[in-house]
């Protein structure tokens, strides 16, 4: 199966995959610095969706749909809400970013540069089977696993995202002055 | 598929949100670049789950896991910017400076006089 696998004959998944990445990576690019706030939290709309994509094509398909459900369609929801609460900026502004980016983009290129060289010689002759790993990504295959062997995280996790929302709920009421007298 | 493309992807969306949690000065804007942070993790736990194939299917079980943690910390986090925006009015990280060093050094003159009564000025808000 190695003998078949070549650098100059990319496989059409890989193409797929690459495609969709330049998605992923230019509207991300554009979330952390296109100069109006609305729009950034679209973009994020368009990178999330695009990596959806991605995890369809590496044979995950609860994930893909899990991704699409929660972080596009409640994360994405709940960030314009805060923009709308906080009552931010909705055209373009200058006042978003720091008045010193460059320490920012040292770290996050060197940061790239570490990661790109750690990974690409470490894995250089490592192939994935996508196809392979389809029967794994079913909702059939990911309930087993988390029922069978990953039962006491659930649950524990299910506490946590409780604790959390009634968290944000007691933080975020309006306390308004008669309340703040009792 | 090379193992590289994957991994790759999720190495240079790591870096963008690194970028984007330090250049950003919007509370929101930083929340957005932590999701992009956490998904770059989750694209690697994916390729590593589809890699590996062990029958825990601990990589994609663990991307699910971390999708709901990402929704408990964006709902907590933004409530905690709410709160922060209705107590002072402003939603910028680098506007929240009472927990932070002096910014020129302790020998500064004006800012330890400033800097005490704002805090008060907070407190009686938030007490009243």
């Amino acid at each position: 199966m190695t003998a078949t696998h070549s650098y100059l004959s990319p496989a059409g998944v890989e193409i797929a995959f690459v495609l969709i990445g330049l998605v992923v990576l230019g509207s991300a690019l554009l979330v952390v610095t296109v100069q109006n706030l609305v729009h950034a939290a679209l973009w994020l709309v368009v990178c999330l969706g695009a990596i959806a994509g991605e995890y369809l094509l590496l044979g995950a398909e609860l994930v893909a749909w899990v991704q699409v459900l929660i972080y596009v369609g409640a994360i994405v929801v709940l960030l314009l809400f805060g923009l709308v609460l906080t009552r931010a900026p909705i055209g373009p502004t200058d006042e978003l970013d720091v008045k010193h980016r460059l320490p920012g983009l040292i770290v996050a290129l060197a940061a790239a540069g570490v990661l790109v060289t750690v990974l690409v010689d470490a894995y250089r002759n490592t192939w994935i089977e996508p196809r392979a790993a389809v029967a794994q990504g079913t909702a059939a295959a990911n309930g087993t696993a988390l029922f069978k062997y990953w039962v006491l995280p659930f649950e524990t996790l299910s506490v946590l995202l409780l604790a959390a929302l009634v968290g944000a709920i007691v933080i975020s009421r309006r306390s308004t002055e008669s309340e703040a007298d009792d | 598929m090379h193992a590289a493309y994957p991994l790759l992807l999720g190495a240079l969306l790591f870096a963008i949100g690194l970028y984007g949690v330090l250049a950003r000065r919007n509370a929101i804007t930083v929340l957005m670049a932590i999701e992009l942070l956490l998904n770059a993790v989750t694209i690697n736990l994916v390729a590593f789950g589809s890699l590996i194939r062990d029958r825990y299917n601990v990589g994609q079980v663990f991307t699910l896991f971390i999708i709901t943690i990402a929704a408990a910390e964006t709902g907590l986090g933004l409530a905690i910017v709410l709160m922060i925006f209705r107590q002072r009015g402003s939603a910028d990280i680098d506007a929240q400076r009472l927990l932070a060093e002096p910014l020129r050094g302790p020998t500064d003159e004006t800012e330890p006089s400033v800097r005490p009564s704002a805090a008060t000025g907070v407190e009686s808000g938030a007490a009243r």
